[in-house]
């Protein structure tokens, strides 16, 4: 079977380099950008991206609960990253656990250093992710969707943050990892952009891999964040039937 | 305390507006807002249902798990039903443990799939006594304008008329099979505003609302759960005339059901 | 050029700070915002709703990012402290001016000034406050023909909150024309889509046969005829949940 040689290791890779669905290294999974898909949020977004299927809406800036977490000079941003039971193989009890915990915080801490939260004293921005089908990738997915949903609700920012994984699978470093590629491969390394500064605002890794492949990583992610920020702006071009203009956040 | 709060002047204006027998979206007492129906939604679930009704929109997923029967049922699988009502689905809703509004949801729904005998529990079994099918229904609402009961049976029993038993995957049997659906539950919920009663409430109305009452009914003819919400009340002649609209809309919101299975 | 509002500079160059429409009014560049909640300025009429009620002051939510406070003093009534109960309730809705703003992001209304006051029968419709001028339309082009051929009034928050009173055709018809604008903000044509719409709707609304001679212009207060509400009191200290109870 596989060639890594356990025995349940699919084929990661083919002879002619392309992965399990076909796709070349540093190709996207297909990804679809509904912005202001919601009524009752401020601002809201739905992406579909490959096998998963992740909501995001954001409210506020608005008085913040509990006020103990009010800060005077600056909005507060509280993120919720939350997984419905179904939405992976094995049912996921319902509720907070570790895993959801540590992606909120990251998440939420993308989004501070991008906010101008300095704008909206002892306010809050709530930004909820909500993964309904989850196929690698969902912390992504989920930093792209909210990311939308926080441009829909006209907050300002100093640009949108696209987001993807890049990883090593059979040896190759590769783009947009899928369920297998990240259950088998080598290496798991989610980022976000702001492609404004060119600098990464989320960062994490899982895995093994050289230093002259962490720069390739880094390079190939960069890259692909760039595919997905212009993704995004046309989401919400089509939500505002906008045409394009030539620089700025949006 | 993120309680939005309805002004008094929206309230008072669907009340008078309900005293000619008229609403504010413009539908009659006994109208529905549209309904659409994605089953599948979710490839992940073993069965899977999207549910719009007006701009409520719920999503109901079941998990299907081996598992151990409880010791008084020793021939029976396991049926639990949790409706989450996300913050991400109205600016009213906090994180946190359960609210009182959401378990009243998922107990409400749970008893109308149980009562109905929805799905033949003794067809989960495996091994009396050792081995059964646990069966999870789980209720996403994903935007909250009214009506979340109506909506979460809709979407828990459209998606499981559409669930597959993962037989297979689990090496119980050697294929993976349709969930039976024996009956189809279905919820209709009034509330009283003034005078009238009407049918399917946006949250508005909810808000309005001197009393809310929700009657299950199978495609047999009988009432399989009630629910009697909010303050207010019911005479018995009102719960009679309800019970007779619920039979009605019962029946064509059922085909929406029946379509389900693609 | 120098960055406005909705923009920021980074090594000479302005960046759009939100999503919007670019408008260069020398020497500054702004980007209008095209969604989100209402940013509050200096001077502007907003409809509110309250959520609170102190001793000294009710708290306002006016769709900005915080509530608003109203102080008793900046009402037309003179208030005693600890009255403040027997003005305004939770739940109603009044009509204020932006007085001024603090770098806490706290949020001073006032109730005295003309067209200001507690809002009394009709209903309120809520559109994104990027909309709002469309709603008014240019010189007040569009809101004058609403009520011209609709017979409603109308007090337009800047907030995107619209008090409507008429007739409950007038207001379904007023409704629908607002939430048209608020789903069709951008685009062009607006006007004479919306008086097509009004034309081809009768007086009264599709939802009643029965004709209705609509309110006239300047149409009386409702304040002082009989309270239709069942439970009829305006006692304020019970949440609305617990009113039905009086039934």
């Amino acid at each position: 079977m596989g060639n890594v040689g356990a025995k349940d290791v699919p084929v990661l890779l083919s002879p002619e380099g392309l992965r399990l669905d076909g796709r070349r290294l540093d190709e996207l999974r297909p990804i679809r950008i509904e912005a202001g898909t919601l009524h009752q949020a401020d601002g809201s977004a739905f992406v579909e991206w490959g096998q998963n299927k992740v909501m995001a809406a954001v409210y506020g800036p608005r008085e913040v609960h509990p006020r103990h977490l009010q800060q005077n000079h600056k909005a507060v941003i509280q993120c919720k990253y939350n997984m419905a039971a179904f939405a992976v193989d094995e049912r996921k009890r319902p509720g907070l656990d570790r895993r959801s915990q540590e992606i909120s915080k990251v998440i939420a801490e993308a989004f501070e250093s991008v906010v101008f939260a300095e704008e909206f004293p002892r306010t809050s921005i709530d930004v909820y992710i909500e993964v309904l089908q989850a196929n690698a990738g969902t912390r992504c997915a989920g930093l792209v969707a909210a990311s939308v949903a926080l441009a829909d609700a006209g907050i300002p920012m100093v640009d949108l943050v696209p987001a993807v994984a890049v990883g090593k699978v059979a040896g190759q470093i590769c783009l947009d990892l899928k369920k297998e590629e990240d259950n088998f491969g080598e290496a798991d390394l989610p980022m976000a952009l702001v492609p404004q500064s060119g600098r990464l605002v989320l960062l994490q890794m899982e895995g093994h891999m050289t230093e002259e492949e962490l720069g390739r990583s880094l390079d190939l992610g960069v890259k692909g964040c760039r595919e997905i920020y212009d993704r995004m702006k046309a989401a919400l071009r089509e939500r505002y039937a906008l045409t394009p203009v030539a620089g700025g956040a949006a | 305390m993120t309680e939005e709060v309805v002004a008094e002047i929206l309230t008072t204006h669907i009340l008078d507006l309900a005293a000619d027998g008229r609403r504010l979206d413009g539908r009659g007492p006994d109208e529905y807002r549209p309904i659409t129906t994605e089953p599948g939604f979710v490839s992940t679930a073993d069965g899977s249902a999207l549910i719009r009704l007006g701009q409520t929109r719920v999503l109901a997923g079941i998990k299907l798990e081996p598992g151990k029967p409880f010791p008084d049922t020793p021939n029976a699988g396991v049926l639990t039903t949790n409706a989450e009502l996300i913050p991400l689905s109205s600016p009213t809703f906090e994180p946190g443990p359960p609210q009182p509004g959401a378990i009243e949801v998922s107990r409400v729904v749970d008893r109308a799939i149980r009562a109905a005998e929805t799905i033949d529990l003794t067809r989960l079994c495996v091994t009396p006594g050792e081995k059964t099918w646990v069966c999870y229904v789980d209720v996403h609402v994903l935007e909250h304008a009214g009506n979340l009961i109506d909506a979460s049976l809709l979407a828990a029993v459209t998606a499981l008329s559409n669930a597959t038993v993962p037989a297979k995957r689990f090496e119980v049997a050697s294929e993976d099979y349709p969930l039976d659906v024996l009956h189809v539950p279905i919820e209709c919920t009034f509330v009283r505003l003034g005078d009238t009663i009407m049918v399917d409430p946006t949250f508005e109305e909810e808000h309005a609302a001197q009393g809310r009452l929700t009657v299950a009914t199978d495609e047999t003819g009988r009432v399989v759960a009630m629910q009697k919400g909010l303050v207010g009340a019911f005479s018995p002649d009102d719960v009679k005339a309800v019970a007779r609209r619920a039979f009605a809309h019962g029946e064509r919101l059922r085909s929406l059901v029946k379509g389900g299975r693609s | 050029m120098r960055p406005g509002p909705g923009t920021y500079r980074v090594g000479g160059k302005i960046y759009a700070s939100v999503l919007g429409l670019v408008a260069e009014r020398p020497p500054l560049v702004h980007v209008t915002p095209l969604s989100g909640r209402y940013i509050p300025r200096a001077g502007d009429v907003v409809v509110g709703t309250v959520t609170d009620v102190q001793t000294t002051f009710w708290l306002l939510d006016i769709a900005a990012p915080r509530w608003a406070p109203l102080h008793m003093t900046g009402t037309p009534w003179s208030i005693e402290v600890g009255e403040t109960e027997r003005y305004l309730h939770v739940g109603d809705a009044v009509v204020v001016r932006v007085e001024n703003l603090e770098a806490t992001g706290r949020i001073g209304v006032t109730m005295v000034g003309e067209g200001l006051g507690k809002l009394e029968g009709g209903t309120i419709v809520r559109v994104s406050p990027a909309r709002v001028p469309r709603v008014v339309g240019r010189g007040g082009s569009m809101v004058e023909m609403i009520t011209r051929l609709t017979g409603a009034r109308l007090a337009i928050g800047q907030n995107g909150r619209i008090w409507v009173e008429g007739s409950p055709g007038a207001i379904h018809r007023v409704s629908e024309v607002l939430k048209r604008i608020d789903e069709n903000g951008q685009r062009s044509g607006l006007t004479q889509e919306v008086e097509a719409y009004l034309r081809s709707t009768v007086p009264d609304g599709p939802v009643e046969p029965e004709v209705r001679p609509p309110a006239p212009a300047g149409a009386r207060d409702r304040s002082d005829e009989t309270d239709p509400r069942p439970w009829g009191g305006t006692r304020g200290d019970a949440p609305p949940s617990f009113r039905s109870e009086e039934l």
